[in-house]
């Protein structure tokens, strides 16, 4: 369990993390999902005590991890996987880990086999890709089999193969009672991931709830049709108040469901190809609600879009 | 596989409480899994004997002296065992493990492994002394064998004109020691330079400044320059290892001298350890 009070971290006159207050729970898996630059890094190293917060406080099952003197048994962490000397064998660096916190030698030998390292692990991390590099530090983070583990940005670098492994491991470590906090900067990864989602924008907290009630607060349902004879059904949705979005023959529409759209046209003799509901995308919710705390954005390209404060506000 | 069962048990097996061994037993596996680290000894130690033997082979080479009365003086006025460790060598090692000390951490540092490091074991503190323990170690043991390799092999060299002493010769385990011991000193100067700066470049140029040039602008001929040039390391090992110190105006002892070592020590383990206290990793 992760309880974070208050949170807020000032560097100069800059705020990274404001005022943010949440709880991880055990057993389940929690996004931490955020635009570049929106704390999430600054958040993981104030709940490791790398850095110390302004204000606010930050407990691991009920303390300060910076209190314990001996950390891998508490929290299992990988924040970046280049934190770690090329120059060493991947075996040397977990064999140094696991001898500071009086971890038995054979542990290792069990996480290299658990994240299929076992081959390389002789050979120096310098040579390592980003994907075995992010191996590596998950089996940092498994060494002291850890009931907390926190994960930065752990997908990056990974095929396929390895993102479908590492998503397996998540929620294995999640029914095994841990609590698995993982960051990430994009939806699309936490979309079959995550439990809960806990999202943040400009160092403040948005969101802090479980995904299916995040996936509801998305957009409205949308229905694609596809017409050879656009310009007539445009015309009949538009009658009945459905908000029509154009794309040649093919329209995106709100305001109309899809049974309703099909007796339409049946009505009017209308051809469709193609007549879907389009579930509500958690990117998009996710795109909507940290339209506003975009620290990065490109100038333009986030207009019309509901700010993140009305969301949240509704939400409230 | 990782389930309960096995996180129980590791858990349970933990209950004891933490040892500054295995800080230690960690510190000395990074040390010796880095190939650098060998390649920095090695080759401090080819270039610190070669000034060294160089010397006396050059002696040996340019040998003038036949009269047994000169051998004698030779040796009474203490050559050999300015032979034995020279300034050249010395300066060279100093600012190789002034070097190789600062990069213990600030290697650390540079690459990111702190924060792996520091949220394995947050007890800091702990971790920095752990390091300055391995690298002290390390240092010294290090020192003590290019020491005597470098007595033992300049003695020989004199030897072959009747002209090397033995280890019983009055001075020779004082020029000994305090060559070795000018191992771990500057190690640990860097080391704690390091810890400060955490900067690469910036800890390398300070690193260099302290222990080198501070020195060289610090003569004897004025109170407060000899006071405070007397308290570097460089100095120190002057003191130790010139047999023919004369008292000058503002004289200090041996016995000043090998305290000068043992504060620069202390003193740099203390700030290594203050250093990761309170700042953010």
């Amino acid at each position: 369990m992760i309880e974070a009070n208050e949170l807020t971290k000032r560097y100069g006159g800059k705020t990274a993390v404001h005022d943010l207050t949440f709880t991880v729970r055990p057993g389940r898996v929690t996004g931490f999902l955020g635009p570049n630059g929106a704390g999430k890094s600054t958040t993981l190293r104030m709940i490791l005590g790398l850095h110390a917060p302004t204000s606010g406080t930050v407990t691991v099952d009920g303390r300060p991890f910076a209190d314990r003197p001996r950390g891998l048994r508490h929290i299992g962490s990988l924040l970046d996987a280049h934190d770690v000397h090329g120059g060493r064998s991947g075996r040397a660096q977990l064999e140094a880990l696991a001898r500071s916190n009086r971890i038995p030698r054979s542990r290792v030998d069990e996480v290299l086999a658990e994240v299929g390292l076992t081959d390389a692990a002789r050979r120096r991390i310098g040579g390592y890709s980003l994907g075995m590099k992010q191996r590596l530090g998950i089996a940092s983070a498994l060494l002291g089999d850890p009931p907390v583990l926190l994960f930065d940005e752990p997908l990056n670098g990974l095929d396929p193969e390895g993102v479908r492994w590492v998503r397996g491991l998540f929620r294995r470590l999640a029914e095994e009672g841990r609590t698995v906090f993982v960051s990430s900067h994009l939806m699309s990864e936490m979309e079959n991931a995550a439990d809960d989602l806990i999202v943040i924008g400009r160092g403040a907290l948005l969101a802090a709830e479980p995904l299916t009630d995040f996936a509801a607060r998305g957009t409205r349902a949308h229905v694609t049709v596809r017409t050879p004879q656009a310009a007539e059904l445009i015309g009949l949705l538009t009658a009945v108040d459905a908000d029509v979005t154009s794309y040649g023959e093919r329209l995106e529409i709100t305001g109309a469901t899809a049974p309703e759209i099909a007796r339409i046209a049946l009505d009017h003799r209308i051809l469709l190809h193609h007549l879907a509901t389009e579930h509500a995308s958690l990117e998009r919710a996710f795109m909507e609600l940290t339209a506003d705390s975009v620290e990065y954005g490109a100038a333009g390209d986030l207009t019309g879009t509901p700010s993140a404060r009305d969301l949240v506000g509704e939400a409230r | 596989m990782t389930t309960l069962a096995s996180l129980n048990a590791v858990t349970s097996s933990a209950g004891s409480r933490p040892r500054f061994r295995d800080l230690t037993a960690a510190e000395w596996i990074k040390t010796r899994s880095l190939r650098s680290t060998a390649i920095a000894y090695g080759v401090t130690a080819l270039a610190v004997l070669g000034f060294n033997l160089g010397v006396a082979y050059d002696t040996y080479t340019y040998w003038t002296t036949q009269a047994a009365a000169d051998r004698a003086q030779f040796i009474a006025d203490g050559i050999p065992l300015q032979h034995a460790f020279g300034s050249n060598a010395a300066v060279v090692m100093m600012l190789a493990l002034g070097a190789t000390g600062a990069l213990t951490v600030v290697g650390e540092y540079s690459t990111g492994t702190i924060r792996t490091t520091f949220a394995a074991v947050p007890a800091r503190g702990a971790v920095l002394a752990a390091k300055a323990a391995v690298l002290a170690a390390v240092s010294t043991v290090f020192g003590l064998l290019l020491a005597t390799a470098s007595f033992f092999g300049t003695q020989a060299i004199l030897g072959a004109r009747d002209a090397g002493i033995g280890i019983g010769h009055p001075g020779a385990l004082q020029v000994l020691l305090g060559s070795a011991l000018l191992a771990p000193v500057c190690a640990l100067a860097g080391f704690a330079l390091g810890a400060l700066i955490r900067q690469t470049a910036t800890t390398m140029i300070a690193t260099l400044v302290v222990l080198l040039i501070l020195p060289m602008f610090l003569t004897d001929g004025r109170y407060w320059s000899a006071l405070v040039g007397h308290a570097t390391p460089y100095k120190a090992w002057l003191r130790l290892a010139d047999p023919g110190y004369t008292a000058g105006e503002f004289p200090w002892t041996t016995a000043g001298a090998w305290t000068v070592y043992a504060m620069w020590a202390a003193a740099a383990v203390g700030v290594g350890m203050v250093a990761v206290r309170r700042r953010d990793q």
